[in-house]
This record gives C-alpha cells, sequence and structure tokens, in this order.
C-alpha cells in the first residue's frame, strides 16, 4: 500500500503561492488519515463483538435445548433392547456329550391365596381339597378362615387340569403367579449326577431355582448366570451309554441279590466320564430328603460311585506290581515265591494253593495275595506310597460333583510294614470307585496322569505329566489281560467277544462298624480297561453283598459277580460307543443286510 | 412482503409440526411392533423349550426299549452288538430312485396366524 504523503508537494507549492498557511493542509490530511484508522477498528471491534454473540448464543441454546429435551422426554422413551435376554430361562438347561436334554425347565403355576378377597373362604378351603387332596385340611382351613393372614401359599406348582378346576371355582381370593420348575425328562437315569434343584428365594411372580446335589450344585453359579444367555451345559455323559449301563447294572444288582450297585465308565485319555450310575438311585424330579439317621450309604441320594469310600481288594494288586515293575524289580516274567506267608506271628494265605512259585503275571493273574505281599515288602513302602500318591489315592478328586469332594481317601496315619503288606493286595486303605477308575486310566493310556471330569472336553494336545513309564503301562495291560483271556484267570467270565478286556478283580470282605471284618458280606469289584491293544475306556463294576448260588454252592468272589456284569456292561456299551470288535483268529460273524 | 414471509414461515411450521406428529406416532407404532413381536418371539421360544422337554421326554431311551420290546414282532430291533457291525463291501449299492413329492407339505410355525 502506498501511504498518502501527509504534505504533497503540489498543494504546498500552490497554496504558497497563493498566500494561504500549508500547515492547514498537513491538519487536513492527518485528520482525514485518523478518521479511517477509527473506522477500520470499530468495523473489527463490531465483527468480534457478533462472532462472540453467536457462540454465547449456540452455547446456551445447546444447553437449553438439551434442558427442554431432558425436561419434556418421560422416562419410558429410553428403550433398550436385548433380543431375546428377557425370554431365556432362568436356568440353563445341561445336555449330554450328543446334545441330548438331561434338565431343563418348565413354566408352570404356582398358587397362592388372599382370604381377605375370599367370598367364602370355608367353602374355597373344601372345594381346593377336592382338588389338591394332599394338602393338610387343618391348616388350610385354619389359614383361611382366622382372618389374620394377608397372604397363603397353597401350592407350589399345578398343572393345567388343576389350574382349570381352580378357576371354574370362581373364587376371587385364589390366584396364581408364574414359576418355573425344573424338569428332567429321563427320571431316574442320571440321578447322581444331576442330583437336583430345589426352590430359593421366592416371590409372587417368580421363584430361584438352586442346585441341591451333583453337577446342579456344583454349577450353580454357571447354569444362572444370565451373561451365558442360557448357553446350555454340555456334559461327557452319553445319554444311550448311560441308559444301557443302567439297565445292566439293575438287572445284574437284582440276579446277584445284592444290595447296592455301581459303575463308572471313563474315557482314559481325557478322564471323560461316558457314564456313571449309582444303584438304588432316585428320581431328581422328585428328590427326597437327606436322610437325617441310619447309615448314609443307604439312602439313595448316596452316590456309590464318587462318594462311597470302600477297600477295593485285590484290583490294588496292579499297582503293586506297577511299583515292582517302575522300579526295577522285576519284570512280568520274574518268579515270585508264592508259599504261605507270616508276619508278626500273624499268617497270609491265597484262596487257593497256587504252588510254591509264580511268575509276577501269573500272581497277578490268578491274584496271589503271598506274591503280592513279597513284591511290596521287596519294593518298600516309600515305593508303594509313591506309587499310590501318583495315581491320586491320597487325595479327594476334582470331580464336578459336590458330594465327591468330601470323600478324601482313608490311608493309614502310620504306613507300617503291616500296612504295606495289607495295602499290597487292597486292604487297609479305603478309596472311592472313581479313584480306581482314574488310576486304571493311568494303567492303560500309557502312564499319563489323568483326573475324571464330568464337562465335555475339547480335544487338545496339551502335554500331560507321565506318572508310569509307557513300557511300564503297556506290561500291565497286557498281564491285566491274562486275568480275563487265561483260562486260569481270576474273570474268565469278562471276555468279551471282539472287545480284549482287561481287568483285576477285587472281593473285600465288609468293614463292621463295631469292628473287623464281616465273614459273609462282601464288596466286589472288577476294574477293566478295554480294547487292551489300544485301550479307550475304563470300566469300574462295584456290587455291594453279592451272593449267587452256582452249581448248588455259594459265591460271593467277583468273578462270579462283578465280572459278568461289567461284560454285558461292556458288550452292549462298546457297540453305542462306535468301538469296532477286534477281529480275531476267530471267524468275524457278519449279518448281511443283503439276506434279509 | 412481510404478511408474506410470515404466512409462508407458520405455514412452514405447520407443516413440520404436522410431519413431527407422523413421525412420533409411526415411531410408537413401531415400538408396540416390536414388543407384540417380542411377546410372539417369547411365546415361540417358551413353545419350543416345552415342545424340546415333551420330545426330550418321549424319546426318553427308558420308554424306547420298552416300545422296542413292545413291537419285537414287527420291528425285530435288539440292542447294538459287536456282531453288527459288517464291512462296506457287504452293502448292496441301493437301487437309484428319484424322489417324487405328489402333494405339498405345510411347513409353518405360526399355527396358521399371520403377525399384525
Amino acid at each position: 500500500m502506498r501511504r498518502k504523503p501527509l504534505r504533497p508537494l503540489a498543494h504546498i507549492i500552490a497554496a504558497r503561492q497563493d498566500g494561504k498557511n500549508p500547515d492547514f493542509i498537513e491538519a487536513k490530511e492527518r485528520s482525514e488519515r485518523n478518521q479511517l484508522l477509527q473506522q477500520k477498528t470499530r468495523v473489527r471491534a463490531e465483527n468480534r463483538l457478533l462472532a462472540l454473540g453467536l457462540i454465547f448464543i449456540i452455547g446456551f441454546s445447546a444447553v437449553g435445548g438439551k434442558m427442554a429435551m431432558l425436561a419434556s422426554s418421560s422416562a419410558n422413551e429410553v428403550r433398550q433392547y436385548n433380543t431375546g435376554s428377557k425370554i431365556i430361562n432362568q436356568r440353563a438347561n445341561i445336555v449330554d456329550r450328543n446334545g441330548n436334554i438331561l434338565a431343563t425347565n418348565m413354566s408352570t403355576q404356582a398358587l397362592y391365596a388372599q382370604p381377605p378377597l375370599m367370598i367364602n373362604p370355608k367353602k374355597a378351603a373344601d372345594d381346593l381339597l377336592r382338588i389338591f387332596p394332599d394338602l393338610n385340611q387343618e391348616r388350610v382351613v385354619r389359614n383361611f378362615t382366622s382372618g389374620k393372614r394377608k397372604f397363603v401359599w397353597v401350592k407350589k406348582s399345578v398343572s393345567p387340569e388343576q389350574q382349570q378346576q381352580v378357576h371354574d371355582l370362581g373364587e376371587p381370593g385364589l390366584l396364581f403367579g408364574n414359576r418355573e420348575i425344573r424338569l428332567y425328562p429321563n427320571g431316574k437315569l442320571a440321578a447322581h449326577i444331576l442330583g437336583g434343584t430345589r426352590f430359593g428365594e421366592e416371590g409372587v411372580k417368580a421363584a430361584e431355582i438352586v442346585g441341591v446335589g451333583g453337577v446342579e450344585k456344583y454349577f450353580d453359579d454357571m447354569l444362572r448366570d444370565p451373561a451365558l444367555e442360557g448357553k446350555p451345559l454340555e456334559l461327557s455323559i452319553d445319554l444311550t451309554a448311560q441308559a444301557a449301563t443302567r439297565q445292566v447294572l439293575k438287572d445284574g444288582m437284582r440276579y446277584m441279590n445284592a444290595k447296592g450297585a455301581s459303575a463308572i465308565l471313563m474315557d482314559v485319555h481325557t478322564g471323560e466320564i461316558i457314564s456313571l450310575v449309582s444303584l438304588p438311585d432316585f428320581d431328581p424330579n422328585n428328590r427326597p430328603r437327606e436322610a437325617v439317621s441310619g447309615d448314609p450309604s443307604d439312602n439313595p441320594l448316596f452316590n456309590r460311585a464318587a462318594q462311597g469310600l470302600y477297600e477295593l481288594g485285590s484290583t490294588f494288586k496292579i499297582f503293586t506290581a506297577a511299583t515292582s515293575l517302575e522300579k526295577g524289580l522285576a519284570n512280568p516274567k520274574t518268579i515270585i515265591d508264592t508259599t504261605p506267608f507270616r508276619w508278626n506271628k500273624k499268617n497270609y494265605n491265597d484262596y487257593r494253593d497256587y504252588g510254591l512259585t509264580n511268575s509276577v503275571e501269573d500272581v497277578i493273574m490268578k491274584s496271589s495275595n503271598t506274591g503280592t505281599i513279597r513284591m511290596a515288602l521287596a519294593a518298600g513302602s516309600a515305593a508303594q506310597k509313591k506309587t499310590l500318591k501318583d495315581l491320586g489315592f491320597f487325595k479327594s478328586l476334582p470331580i464336578e460333583l459336590v458330594e465327591a469332594s468330601r470323600s478324601k481317601p482313608l490311608i493309614p496315619k502310620n504306613w507300617s510294614d503291616s500296612s504295606t503288606i495289607t495295602i499290597s493286595y487292597g486292604h487297609g486303605i479305603s478309596a472311592t470307585p472313581m479313584h480306581l477308575a482314574s488310576a486304571y486310566s493311568i494303567i492303560a493310556n500309557g502312564g499319563f496322569k489323568v483326573l475324571p471330569t464330568l464337562k465335555k472336553q475339547i480335544p487338545t494336545n496339551a502335554k500331560k505329566e507321565q506318572v508310569i513309564s509307557t513300557k511300564t503301562s503297556e506290561q500291565l495291560t497286557s498281564m491285566l489281560r491274562r486275568v480275563v483271556s487265561e483260562n486260569d484267570g481270576t474273570a474268565t467270565m469278562g471276555n468279551v467277544y471282539g472287545y480284549q478286556v482287561a481287568g483285576k478283580t477285587g472281593t473285600a470282605d465288609k468293614i463292621k462298624p463295631s469292628g473287623g471284618y464281616y465273614k459273609d458280606k462282601v464288596m466286589t469289584t472288577f476294574a477293566s480297561i478295554f480294547p487292551a491293544s489300544n485301550p479307550k475306556y475304563t470300566l469300574i463294576v462295584t456290587l455291594d453283598e453279592p451272593e449267587i448260588e452256582v452249581l448248588g454252592k455259594r459265591k460271593r468272589t467277583a468273578g462270579f459277580t462283578a465280572v459278568p456284569v461289567a461284560a454285558e456292561i461292556i458288550s452292549r456299551v462298546a457297540p453305542i460307543l462306535n468301538l469296532r470288535p477286534i477281529a480275531t483268529n476267530d471267524a468275524m460273524e457278519y449279518t448281511s443286510i443283503s439276506s434279509q | 412482503m412481510k404478511i408474506l414471509l410470515y404466512m409462508v414461515c407458520s405455514l412452514l411450521v405447520m407443516t413440520m409440526a404436522y410431519w413431527a406428529y407422523t413421525e412420533n406416532y409411526t415411531t410408537q407404532a413401531s415400538i408396540q411392533r416390536v414388543e407384540e413381536l417380542h411377546r410372539l418371539v417369547a411365546e415361540e421360544k417358551e413353545a419350543i423349550s416345552i415342545l424340546n422337554a415333551e420330545w426330550a421326554y418321549l424319546n426318553r431311551p427308558e420308554r424306547l426299549a420298552n416300545l422296542a420290546d413292545l413291537n419285537f414282532i414287527k420291528l425285530k430291533l435288539v440292542p447294538l452288538a459287536a456282531q453288527h457291525f459288517s464291512e462296506l463291501e457287504i452293502i448292496p449299492m441301493p437301487p437309484r430312485r428319484s424322489l417324487v413329492v405328489s402333494s405339498p407339505v405345510l411347513v409353518s410355525s405360526d399355527r396358521g396366524k399371520q403377525f399384525p
């Protein structure tokens, strides 16, 4: 910009010529310049004011608008939709490994009464007793007519037919509230696994369902967690295998005149429990009360498989053999002295005389006590303890049943040499059949630590802890196979066509509550693994006080009681689990479809 | 000129008010419809869960075994055994036959009623 001069020369000269004062020109020019500057400043200030005003207007109108919106909106206009969340069942379903429902919910109605609303309380009470004969007449009449009660529960769940009958009474004081009840469609089938439920906190409109036993209690928080949106709990159980196991065990228990029985079928690699049966059982839809008196093991609620601590007898002999083999003291062919054994003025004999010496595999096959004792003493109590500890006999199992957590094996406090002797053949130590199942699974799967679980497992390649060498595991399995396959074995009845059953029998005298052992009451066990060439499953069958007449003689040993039942279970369950029979030298018989 | 401006403005306000009210009511109607649909979905889900429970109850192994026993003469069903496994070569190829659907099949879960 070119500045205009304050004293332009042309004007000054002109003014001088006219005789005027040139200073006036300068003053004029200066005032013009100041005027211009003033104008410019003013415009700028005005613009600033305008902009500031605008900012204030926008700010205030934003705040004011928000306030107006908040003031004019009603609460229910804010809506949040979460598709399906309000319709999800309160408690998640429980399904088996193939998705079959084991536990679900059903909505019913609960009946309650408000006596002040009643027109004729006496008649209402009488009518109700006609519909529900199981109600306590005296209490209903008293509650309805006393005038003190404003609210009375009448029935926790009623069927639609009963609800209609109550509606037909036309009594305004009888009202219904929604209820969800837990339903076990398979009844007694998996009673001890599922446990059962009861109502917890109760309101008029809804009631909480809480687990009281089995997985229902163990997974209570998870089943009730709304964040999981009703995702079902997948168990490792196979419904069909469970049904077959229970059926065979039930028939076997009756046939063997036993007062109780249990069976555990377990995957040797994953530890998944495929079926778990304890008899007698109960209907979880109508769970009986806990026994307050008498022997708890006589109550149907008692889980013999996971809760009952028993001396498991000769099934422990294989652990003694495992100790010897692991310590390198023996191999399956090593000869062991099997003459009668005397220790601390006590005699130890075999069931029959098996001769002066036997090899280790024959000691197991014939179930010789004296041979086992000598092997255990040679290995020492420290080695015996280590093997049993590695196999999990010192702790309660982490299986997902609340009852099992209380069953810690009973082991001697002072592990003397006489303890070593009795424990070598399974006496003087009490464990649950579940402990036995997991120990036999370790023997069968190549010696890897495995813990039983009721939750369906996702196959992983995670490295497992090895507690027995693979070689020992293979030797032990073939020793167990001989117990079943050889004619001199104790479990010859357990040979199932095509499934190469291997196992060990155990017959233990029951302990008297007053001390000592019963002479005529035994607990028989058959611990088996199959197929021996590539073990997949462990099956433990126990029978409580079995007795059977064979050729005019009373038999109580496992070979005549638990073994045939276990064999029948294997022959029924193995095909269900899609286990192809292994072709032997015998000709395979096929059922041809084309011929029919 | 001013009067015209006022008229245009008030007309604009009226149109906007009308539009706003219409939107409001359509929204409320939609919300009601959504609620109704949610209720129906809940009903259907409840029905499904009851039917699932019933299906599980009717298919309980105990009942199926009893039915198989009762109808043994007709069905000749026996428990699966090792002898029932066979080799693939033994199974004959199925005869070639095309599936003909001669009558229409109704597949519906709304029990014949339409949504409102």
